[in-house]
């Protein structure tokens, strides 16, 4: 148990990027984000743009394409609604490779496929640079309403105890012979799921109360991590002011 | 001076389950004292009333002079401070990313920052003789390295009331010893839970047993082990080959 290994979407290395403070990444990210959906869909220069833009920091932070290209996935269903979109829309037709498409339908399916990526890419690069418990710390910086900081840490401290818990139970699985190649198996796992949720609720209900015997208030304590300084404000913002000038242009 | 006193604690868990039916239990300054009984005796739930985790049944729980209200909330925290829980799992304990921010959880809680707290955390890894692993990721530790680490997260916030649940289970028998001689080095008011009864005998010169919910025997642990009827009473049972006399008066 305990933290860490539940946190695949961290790359754990030490860059310019990695060491801002998440406060100044958390800002930057969702104001990127907000001028990327804001930007006319027809504005393709400006989507290129913010590709250039997000390469050049995922180098800064020594993040790979690869690793972000495959932690992207997650986006693949609103890639098929996207792809759905030119067939079944309405409006005037264009011939692509001999279809007939919705003119309306490519745009639409271009906008979502185009703003869902970048999005994507840029969040997947906050996760890569910042720990889950830095972003919670930021959160909190941030003035972010308690309440939701609150769920934000438990939602953390509740994922790593099922993440620990489904693995003993597979392990306590295999041990008596259960090979999971087998359909019929199935309800072994089926029923494993119920037992993990049970399980994880009440050991998560008990590190709850080992915090509250060690003082907690509600408050997780900073830790290392230092407040941004002037200058980190400056370098996430310098990104944000590229991403509006793009925006503004287009 | 009395470091705990207890007086006809009463406890039922929401299920309906009675588990405290009136226990009465006092504690000296300076004292260790082991509390023995059955699974189900109600060992943990008596634990966690120690500092209002749990409440709401009749009789009152004092630690140092100061009564256990849990509504008022600046009492609850200076409570948390005296009186420091370890887990039976160290697993429950442990949740932040390194050693040393985990040993830090309880301190900064109390308001610790900076020098102070970075004293703390050295200071609490010394004893349990952990210092060199406070970076390292808790759960990569071995289990007797946890429970070692769940030990310093509580010293640190410098108890006056150390509490233990069974502090020897899991360990292996060159651990079980280094976390005696830990817990025999501490000079704090110790109540140490345990089914490890010479344990008990080694670390405690006074024995409580609990069962059903209350107290029915207290006295000097190496009399109450050696009690055959009590012990086979409260089906407590001394590891194979032990046995003891009763000390002549
Ligand atoms: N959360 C709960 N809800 C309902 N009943 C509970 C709960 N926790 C414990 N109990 C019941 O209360 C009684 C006392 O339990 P407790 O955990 O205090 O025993 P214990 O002496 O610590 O036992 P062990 O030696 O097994 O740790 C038991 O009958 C138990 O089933
Ligand atoms: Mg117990």
């Amino acid at each position: 148990m305990g933290a860490g290994h539940a946190h695949w979407l961290h790359r754990d290395h030490d860059s310019p990027v990695h060491r801002l403070a998440p406060e100044v990444k958390i800002t930057a990210a969702v104001l990127c984000t907000v001028a990327v959906v804001l930007t006319p869909r027809e504005a393709f220069g400006a989507f290129a743009a913010y590709l250039v833009l997000i390469g050049a920091v995922a180098g800064l932070a020594r993040v790979g394409p690869g690793w972000l290209i495959r932690r992207s996935a997650i986006e693949l269903p609103f890639v098929l609604f996207a792809v759905v979109l030119p067939f079944t829309g309405h409006g005037p037709r264009t011939q692509v490779l001999g279809v007939a498409l919705s003119v309306e339908g490519l745009y639409a399916g271009w906008n979502i496929l185009v703003k869902g990526t970048l999005g994507v890419l840029v969040s997947l690069l906050l996760a890569a640079t910042t720990t889950p418990r830095e972003l919670i710390v930021g959160l909190d910086r941030l003035r972010c309403p308690q309440i939701l900081v609150q769920i934000a840490t438990f939602m953390l401290r509740y994922l790593q105890v099922l993440v620990d818990e489904a693995r003993r139970m597979r392990v306590a699985r295999l041990a008596r012979g259960y090979d999971p190649r087998f359909l019929w198996q199935v309800r072994a796992f089926a029923a494993g799921i119920g037992a993990l949720f049970l399980r994880a609720f009440e050991r998560g209900e008990r590190v709850y109360l080992a915090m509250l015997s060690r003082g907690y208030t509600g408050r997780l304590p900073e830790g290392r991590a230092p407040k941004a300084s002037k200058t980190q404000w400056t370098a996430g913002l310098s990104v944000v002011a590229a991403t509006a000038v793009i925006a503004v242009v287009s | 001076m009395t470091a705990l006193e207890v007086a006809g604690l009463h406890f039922s868990y929401p299920d309906g389950r009675q588990a405290l039916r009136g226990v009465d239990l006092t504690l000296a300054e300076g004292e260790r004292v082991a509390l023995l009984g059955p699974n189900g005796a109600g060992k943990t739930t008596l634990v966690l009333h120690l500092n209002g985790i749990l409440h709401g049944g009749a009789g009152r729980v004092i630690v140092d002079g100061l009564a256990v209200r849990p509504r008022d909330r600046v009492a609850l925290t200076e409570l948390r401070r005296r009186v420091g829980i370890v887990f039976q799992d160290p697993d429950d304990q442990l949740f932040l990313p390194t050693v040393a921010e985990d040993v830090a959880f309880g301190p900064a809680n109390l308001g610790l920052r900076g020098e102070e707290l970075a004293a703390r955390v050295d200071e609490a890894l010394a004893a349990v003789g952990m210092s060199e692993h406070r970076d390292r990721v808790p759960h990569h530790l071995s289990f007797g390295q946890r429970r070692r680490v769940a030990v310093a997260t509580v010293l640190a916030m410098r108890p006056s009331l150390l509490v233990l649940d069974e502090p020897s289970s899991n360990l292996d028998p060159a651990s079980r010893r280094e976390l005696a001689e830990i817990l025999e080095g501490l000079a704090v008011t110790t109540l140490m839970v345990t089914h490890d009864l010479p344990y008990a005998l080694q670390l405690c010169p006074r024995a409580v047993v609990l069962d059903e919910g209350r107290v029915v025997a207290d006295g000097p642990t190496a009399e109450l082990l050696a009690d055959a009827d009590l012990l086979a009473r409260h089906r407590l049972e001394l590891p194979f080959g032990f046995a003891f006399s009763r000390p002549l008066p």
